[in-house]
Protein backbone atom coordinates (compact mmCIF):
# COMPACT_ATOMS: atom_id res chain seq x y z
CA UNK A 1 0.00 0.00 0.00
CA UNK A 2 1.20 3.12 -0.89
CA UNK A 3 0.87 6.33 1.50
CA UNK A 4 -0.46 9.86 0.62
CA UNK A 5 3.19 11.71 -0.87
CA UNK A 6 4.28 14.81 1.66
CA UNK A 7 6.14 17.70 0.32
CA UNK A 8 8.24 20.47 2.68
CA UNK A 9 9.70 23.33 1.89
CA UNK A 10 13.16 23.67 3.09
CA UNK A 11 14.79 27.52 3.34
CA UNK A 12 17.80 28.85 4.92
CA UNK A 13 15.72 30.01 7.73
CA UNK A 14 14.65 26.28 8.47
CA UNK A 15 18.18 25.39 8.86
CA UNK A 16 19.74 28.11 11.11
CA UNK A 17 16.36 27.56 13.46
CA UNK A 18 17.39 23.98 13.08
CA UNK A 19 20.97 24.36 13.61
CA UNK A 20 20.06 26.24 16.86
CA UNK A 21 17.26 23.38 18.36
CA UNK A 22 19.75 20.94 17.72
CA UNK A 23 23.39 22.21 18.36
CA UNK A 24 24.74 21.00 14.82
CA UNK A 25 26.30 24.43 13.73
CA UNK A 26 28.50 23.39 11.46
CA UNK A 27 29.12 26.30 8.63
CA UNK A 28 28.41 23.87 5.76
CA UNK A 29 24.77 24.33 6.94
CA UNK A 30 24.54 28.45 6.75
CA UNK A 31 27.48 29.50 5.12
CA UNK A 32 28.03 29.43 1.26
CA UNK A 33 31.65 30.26 1.30
CA UNK A 34 32.52 27.19 3.96
CA UNK A 35 29.86 24.92 1.82
CA UNK A 36 31.41 25.88 -1.77
CA UNK A 37 34.95 25.89 0.07
CA UNK A 38 34.62 22.46 0.73
CA UNK A 39 33.66 21.34 -2.62
CA UNK A 40 29.45 20.98 -1.90
CA UNK A 41 27.19 23.08 -4.68
CA UNK A 42 26.32 25.05 -1.83
CA UNK A 43 24.66 25.15 1.53
CA UNK A 44 23.01 22.02 2.65
CA UNK A 45 20.68 21.10 5.12
CA UNK A 46 21.63 18.69 8.01
CA UNK A 47 21.05 15.18 6.89
CA UNK A 48 19.75 15.10 10.46
CA UNK A 49 17.10 17.52 9.27
CA UNK A 50 16.11 16.14 6.60
CA UNK A 51 15.43 12.42 8.64
CA UNK A 52 13.47 15.28 11.20
CA UNK A 53 11.40 15.54 7.86
CA UNK A 54 11.01 12.40 7.26
CA UNK A 55 9.64 11.40 10.55
CA UNK A 56 6.89 14.17 10.31
CA UNK A 57 5.65 12.31 7.63
CA UNK A 58 5.57 9.00 9.69
CA UNK A 59 4.08 10.14 12.65
CA UNK A 60 1.28 11.65 10.27
CA UNK A 61 1.16 8.71 8.51
CA UNK A 62 1.01 6.38 11.82
CA UNK A 63 -1.80 9.01 13.21
CA UNK A 64 0.21 9.49 16.64
CA UNK A 65 3.59 11.40 17.52
CA UNK A 66 4.57 8.56 20.02
CA UNK A 67 4.73 5.28 16.96
CA UNK A 68 7.69 5.24 15.98
CA UNK A 69 9.57 1.98 17.26
CA UNK A 70 12.31 1.79 14.94
CA UNK A 71 13.56 4.27 12.68
CA UNK A 72 16.90 4.50 9.85
CA UNK A 73 18.48 6.22 7.29
CA UNK A 74 21.21 6.35 4.67
CA UNK A 75 22.28 9.74 3.81
CA UNK A 76 23.50 9.33 -0.18
CA UNK A 77 22.28 12.94 -1.66
CA UNK A 78 22.73 16.26 0.08
CA UNK A 79 19.60 18.50 -0.29
CA UNK A 80 20.87 22.18 -1.25
CA UNK A 81 19.08 24.56 -0.34
CA UNK A 82 19.61 27.57 -2.42
CA UNK A 83 19.29 31.48 -0.80
CA UNK A 84 15.92 32.28 -2.21
CA UNK A 85 12.63 32.97 -0.47
CA UNK A 86 11.59 29.70 -2.09
CA UNK A 87 14.14 27.57 -0.52
CA UNK A 88 14.09 24.09 -2.17
CA UNK A 89 11.11 21.09 -1.31
CA UNK A 90 11.65 17.82 -0.10
CA UNK A 91 9.72 15.01 -0.95
CA UNK A 92 8.85 11.97 1.11
CA UNK A 93 6.64 8.87 0.16
CA UNK A 94 6.36 5.37 1.42
CA UNK A 95 4.89 1.94 1.24
CA UNK A 96 3.56 -0.21 3.83
CA UNK A 97 6.00 -3.06 3.60
CA UNK A 98 4.50 -5.51 5.97
CA UNK A 99 3.02 -6.17 9.54
CA UNK A 100 5.60 -7.43 11.98
CA UNK A 101 4.45 -10.83 14.19
CA UNK A 102 4.46 -8.30 17.01
CA UNK A 103 1.85 -6.30 15.12
CA UNK A 104 4.03 -3.61 14.07
CA UNK A 105 3.96 -1.99 10.87
CA UNK A 106 6.91 -1.72 8.05
CA UNK A 107 7.09 0.99 6.27
CA UNK A 108 9.97 1.78 2.94
CA UNK A 109 10.52 5.38 2.63
CA UNK A 110 11.65 7.82 -0.19
CA UNK A 111 12.94 10.90 0.02
CA UNK A 112 13.28 13.39 -3.37
CA UNK A 113 15.16 17.05 -3.39
CA UNK A 114 14.32 18.00 -7.42
CA UNK A 115 13.68 14.19 -8.63
CA UNK A 116 16.49 12.73 -6.79
CA UNK A 117 16.73 10.36 -3.97
CA UNK A 118 18.13 12.10 -0.94
CA UNK A 119 18.65 8.91 1.50
CA UNK A 120 18.90 4.94 0.92
CA UNK A 121 17.41 2.40 2.65
CA UNK A 122 15.08 4.43 4.71
CA UNK A 123 12.83 2.72 6.56
CA UNK A 124 10.26 2.89 9.82
CA UNK A 125 8.60 0.56 12.19
CA UNK A 126 5.63 1.70 13.39
CA UNK A 127 2.89 0.88 15.79
CA UNK A 128 -0.41 1.59 14.43
CA UNK A 129 -3.30 2.63 16.04
CA UNK A 130 -6.39 0.57 16.71
CA UNK B 1 45.79 8.17 8.62
CA UNK B 2 43.26 5.30 8.44
CA UNK B 3 40.98 4.23 11.65
CA UNK B 4 42.43 1.80 14.01
CA UNK B 5 40.28 -1.25 13.78
CA UNK B 6 41.53 -2.73 17.28
CA UNK B 7 39.38 0.03 18.46
CA UNK B 8 35.88 -1.77 17.56
CA UNK B 9 34.46 -2.94 20.83
CA UNK B 10 35.80 -0.02 23.06
CA UNK B 11 33.39 1.32 25.09
CA UNK B 12 33.40 5.07 26.65
CA UNK B 13 32.53 5.54 31.02
CA UNK B 14 28.81 6.93 30.69
CA UNK B 15 28.22 10.56 29.88
CA UNK B 16 26.91 13.30 32.39
CA UNK B 17 23.44 13.31 33.22
CA UNK B 18 21.42 14.90 30.64
CA UNK B 19 17.98 17.00 31.92
CA UNK B 20 15.67 16.82 29.13
CA UNK B 21 14.00 20.40 29.54
CA UNK B 22 10.06 20.72 28.45
CA UNK B 23 11.48 23.80 26.58
CA UNK B 24 14.09 22.16 24.83
CA UNK B 25 11.87 19.59 23.39
CA UNK B 26 9.02 22.55 22.10
CA UNK B 27 12.36 24.12 20.49
CA UNK B 28 13.32 21.28 18.76
CA UNK B 29 9.93 20.56 17.53
CA UNK B 30 8.87 23.98 16.38
CA UNK B 31 12.32 23.91 14.39
CA UNK B 32 11.60 20.41 12.37
CA UNK B 33 7.65 22.02 12.34
CA UNK B 34 6.79 18.98 14.48
CA UNK B 35 2.90 20.49 15.67
CA UNK B 36 1.69 17.34 17.25
CA UNK B 37 0.09 18.97 20.73
CA UNK B 38 2.07 16.31 22.61
CA UNK B 39 5.27 17.69 21.66
CA UNK B 40 4.15 21.42 23.00
CA UNK B 41 1.31 20.50 25.32
CA UNK B 42 1.47 18.45 28.57
CA UNK B 43 -2.14 17.62 28.92
CA UNK B 44 -1.82 16.43 25.16
CA UNK B 45 0.74 14.25 26.09
CA UNK B 46 -0.57 13.01 29.48
CA UNK B 47 -3.90 12.06 27.12
CA UNK B 48 -1.04 9.93 25.49
CA UNK B 49 -0.50 8.44 28.59
CA UNK B 50 2.96 10.08 28.96
CA UNK B 51 4.37 12.27 31.78
CA UNK B 52 5.01 15.19 30.00
CA UNK B 53 5.51 15.91 26.71
CA UNK B 54 7.06 14.26 23.96
CA UNK B 55 10.18 14.56 22.06
CA UNK B 56 10.23 14.28 18.13
CA UNK B 57 11.71 10.90 17.04
CA UNK B 58 14.87 12.00 15.79
CA UNK B 59 15.33 14.36 18.75
CA UNK B 60 17.75 11.92 20.97
CA UNK B 61 20.38 13.18 18.39
CA UNK B 62 20.72 16.50 20.35
CA UNK B 63 21.94 14.87 23.17
CA UNK B 64 23.56 11.60 21.32
CA UNK B 65 25.62 13.67 18.70
CA UNK B 66 27.42 15.71 21.63
CA UNK B 67 27.97 12.46 23.44
CA UNK B 68 29.70 10.65 21.07
CA UNK B 69 32.51 14.05 20.92
CA UNK B 70 33.60 11.02 23.62
CA UNK B 71 34.88 9.28 20.39
CA UNK B 72 35.09 11.43 18.02
CA UNK B 73 37.68 13.53 19.83
CA UNK B 74 39.58 10.89 21.72
CA UNK B 75 43.24 11.23 20.53
CA UNK B 76 44.15 7.57 20.44
CA UNK B 77 41.81 7.16 17.54
CA UNK B 78 42.62 10.70 15.62
CA UNK B 79 39.22 11.19 13.62
CA UNK B 80 39.85 14.61 11.39
CA UNK B 81 36.73 15.67 12.23
CA UNK B 82 36.73 18.23 9.09
CA UNK B 83 36.19 15.36 6.84
CA UNK B 84 33.45 13.63 8.42
CA UNK B 85 30.08 13.25 6.86
CA UNK B 86 27.21 11.85 8.52
CA UNK B 87 26.45 8.26 6.54
CA UNK B 88 23.55 6.37 8.61
CA UNK B 89 21.55 6.96 11.42
CA UNK B 90 19.22 4.60 13.20
CA UNK B 91 17.36 4.66 16.35
CA UNK B 92 15.57 1.81 18.13
CA UNK B 93 13.36 3.19 20.98
CA UNK B 94 11.92 1.17 23.99
CA UNK B 95 10.29 4.31 24.96
CA UNK B 96 9.83 8.01 23.46
CA UNK B 97 12.12 10.13 25.33
CA UNK B 98 10.11 12.83 27.54
CA UNK B 99 10.42 15.90 29.18
CA UNK B 100 11.62 15.40 32.70
CA UNK B 101 13.90 12.61 31.97
CA UNK B 102 17.43 12.58 32.79
CA UNK B 103 19.77 10.60 30.28
CA UNK B 104 23.01 9.07 30.49
CA UNK B 105 24.70 7.81 27.01
CA UNK B 106 26.95 4.91 26.98
CA UNK B 107 28.58 4.72 23.59
CA UNK B 108 30.62 1.74 22.08
CA UNK B 109 32.53 1.34 18.90
CA UNK B 110 30.58 -0.96 16.84
CA UNK B 111 32.48 -0.83 13.65
CA UNK B 112 35.82 0.46 11.89
CA UNK B 113 36.38 -0.16 7.82
CA UNK B 114 37.83 1.02 5.41
CA UNK B 115 36.92 1.74 1.97
CA UNK B 116 38.73 3.38 -1.19
CA UNK B 117 40.94 5.10 1.51
CA UNK B 118 37.38 6.69 3.34
CA UNK B 119 37.48 5.41 6.87
CA UNK B 120 33.66 4.26 8.13
CA UNK B 121 33.20 4.44 12.08
CA UNK B 122 29.87 3.03 13.55
CA UNK B 123 28.99 3.85 16.83
CA UNK B 124 26.25 2.93 19.09
CA UNK B 125 24.77 4.60 21.77
CA UNK B 126 22.89 3.25 24.58
CA UNK B 127 20.41 6.02 26.49
CA UNK B 128 19.28 5.53 29.38
CA UNK B 129 17.62 6.79 32.54
CA UNK B 130 19.87 7.33 35.43
CA UNK B 131 18.27 4.93 37.29
CA UNK B 132 18.89 2.35 34.11
CA UNK B 133 15.91 2.07 32.26
CA UNK B 134 16.48 1.78 28.48
CA UNK B 135 15.26 4.37 26.62
CA UNK B 136 16.30 4.19 22.95
CA UNK B 137 19.54 3.46 21.11
CA UNK B 138 21.49 5.10 18.57
CA UNK B 139 23.70 4.16 15.48
CA UNK B 140 25.74 6.47 13.69
CA UNK B 141 28.05 5.95 10.42
CA UNK B 142 30.31 8.54 10.01
CA UNK B 143 32.32 8.77 7.06
CA UNK B 144 36.25 10.04 7.47
CA UNK B 145 36.41 11.51 3.97
CA UNK B 146 40.46 10.36 2.60
CA UNK B 147 42.55 13.39 2.15
CA UNK B 148 42.45 15.29 -1.22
Amino acid sequence: MELPAQTYRVTRADLVRYAGASGDFNPIHWNERTATGVGLPGVIAHGMFTMALVGRAVAGWAGAPDAVVDFGVRFTRPVVVPDTDEGTEVEVSAVVKETTEEGLTRLDITATCRGEKVLSQARALIRTAG
Amino acid sequence: MSLDPSFVGRTYPPTAPYQVGREKIREFATAVGATDPAHHDPEAARALGHPDVVAPPTFPVVITMAATQQIVEDPALGVDYSRVVHGDQRFAYTRPVVAGDELVCVNTIEDITSRGGHGFLTTRTDVRTVAGEPVVAVWSKLVVRKEA
